[in-house]
């Protein structure tokens, strides 16, 4: 191909997290590392072995209008107030781009869980004729996109990636995709999780992924550390505003970042389980790095998907080591959100973005003992308070059960 | 048996509860659609509502003929006890 690759860039940026109702709330609350984890208290946990979630720092009711939460999934509701801020945020809506030339990207993991299973209590209780008629609407997996495209007023295609922990990476890298082919002038990407409810729970507990350390909340979520012992699920969502950057300078935009490159492989593997050596999530690193046209020397930080489960951080920091070796400055920033599942690639590329902005790395929280994993003991995991640092290149890598690997490169404005 | 007044108010009350609409505007002449932006699917909401406030049920094809807040003031007048 002889044409040239677009430029993209990072002009907005919005989110709803355990750690605060927006981004600038949730960035100083990671910096300060304060913990958005907490036990749930409700009777039906009694019985669960695990007991601890990372709940939104403020409740969606304070954010959006009472009629129109009415008729949206809480992972609507979420979705739809990080775009907004994101939206806001960019200056795009006073750009005079045709509502034809803007698109929305917004994976989910789970899709309206809150409201199949609410309904389904209904139906049990009540019958078929007391089944919301929202009720399909509020549980469909593109629900939030078709929110959010809505909310924004776009009409140039709404997406919805679903590749579980990965959804909102990938919905970044579709994003990116979708500026380059020049199917679209503007594109809000972005990722959005809201499942906290008992069945969930349970599954997630059945397949013994999550952390048990129910008396210790803040410390449950421990990624790398030798005592880890599982995720602890989080709601929330992260949105990014996506331009080519000529036009982005054009009409005098704020840059925070570049979106530099991407890279997407399959695991091929285990329908769950990561590749023990972290082959397909080494190989998606290699593959945006090299996308994005520069070298492992160029990458000064990782913001790792690190869950903090016993197999996957280890497959992960083997990935790591493999694709970029150990001069990278590591962050596992879910030891304080959480895992937001399909959120969670949208929410870290957040903080890779601010880390290249503000030029300093946010700490590891709980990073007690490493693992003696030969790859987690040559990874260089800022713990204790974040690094100032000189940053020009940062990696965001997301895995998500069936195999999906993303990884996403971000570089200074 | 409730009065025209007494089924406007509840009728109002639902509007509100389901549709945003301020009760001052929820007077007989006004349109769902048009005036008071109710969409079809608010409009099977506001059914549901309505048979629970007034035991008045409204079937689907009779759904189709209320166009106004008279027409489902009616409705209900003529259908309930």
């Amino acid at each position: 191909m002889s044409t040239p690759v677009a430029d993209v860039v990072v002009t907005g940026l919005g989110a709803t997290t355990p750690l605060g109702g927006d981004v600038a709330s949730t960035w100083d609350a990671l910096l300060a590392g304060r913990s958005g984890v907490s036990r749930i208290t409700d009777d039906w946990i009694k019985e669960y072995p695990a007991q601890l979630v990372a709940r939104l720092a403020t409740d969606p009711a304070e954010q959006i209008d009472r009629v129109r939460a009415r008729r949206l999934d809480r992972s609507q509701q979420v979705a739809v107030i990080a775009a907004e801020e994101a939206w806001r945020d960019s200056g795009a809506a006073d750009a005079g781009v045709p509502a034809e030339r803007v698109a929305v990207v917004i994976g989910t993991g789970i899709g309206g869980a809150l409201t199949l299973l609410g309904q389904d209590d209904v139906l049990e209780e009540k019958g078929p004729k007391r089944v919301s008629p929202f009720t399909i609407p509020m549980l469909m997996p593109n629900g939030p996109a078709a929110a959010v495209g809505l909310a924004i007023g776009a009409k140039g295609g709404v997406h919805a990636p679903v590749s579980a922990c990965a959804s909102g990476a990938e919905a970044i890298r579709w994003g990116l995709d979708l500026l380059r082919f020049d199917r679209a002038d503007v594109v809000l990407v972005g990722g959005t999780e809201a499942c906290v409810h008992p069945l969930p729970m349970a599954g997630f507990a059945a397949m013994r992924a999550m952390s048990t350390r129910n008396d210790e909340p803040e410390r449950a979520s421990r990624p790398f550390d030798k005592a880890r012992d599982g995720f602890v699920l989080g709601e929330g969502a992260a949105c990014i505003v996506l331009e080519r950057a000529d036009a982005a300078k054009a009409r005098g935009a704020r840059i925070h970042a570049r979106l530099a490159g991407a890279g997407a492989t399959a695991d091929g593997y285990d329908l769950v389980a990561p590749h023990p050596e972290g082959e397909g999530a080494g190989r998606a690193i290699t593959a945006a790095i090299r996308d994005a046209g520069l070298t492992t020397a160029d990458i000064g930080h990782v913001n790792a998907h690190a869950t903090s489960t016993p197999v996957g951080d280890t497959a992960e920091a083997a990935a790591i080591q493999s694709s970029l070796g150990d001069h990278v400055l590591v962050s596992a920033t879910k030891s304080q959100t959480g895992h937001l599942l399909g959120a969670a690639g949208a929410l870290e590329s957040i903080f890779t973005i601010l880390a290249l902005r503000e030029q300093i790395v946010p700490a590891t929280a709980n990073l007690e003992n490493p693992d003696d994993d030969a790859a987690v003991q040559a990874l260089d995991i800022v713990r204790h308070e974040p690094r100032r640092t000189t940053l020009t290149a940062a990696v965001n890598d997301s895995f998500g059960f069936g195999g999906h690997n993303i990884a996403l490169v971000f570089t200074t404005a | 048996m409730p009065s025209t007044a007494d089924i406007q108010a509840g009728l109002a009350e639902i509007l509100e509860e389901v549709a945003g609409v301020t009760p001052a505007d929820a007077t007989p002449e006004k349109s769902f659609t048009d005036d008071l932006d109710v969409d079809s699917l608010s409009m099977v909401e506001i059914a549901t509502a309505v048979e629970d406030k007034f035991g008045v049920a409204i079937p689907d094809d009779e759904l189709g003929n209320i166009k106004t807040v008279g027409d489902a003031i009616s409705y209900i007048e003529k259908n309930q006890g």
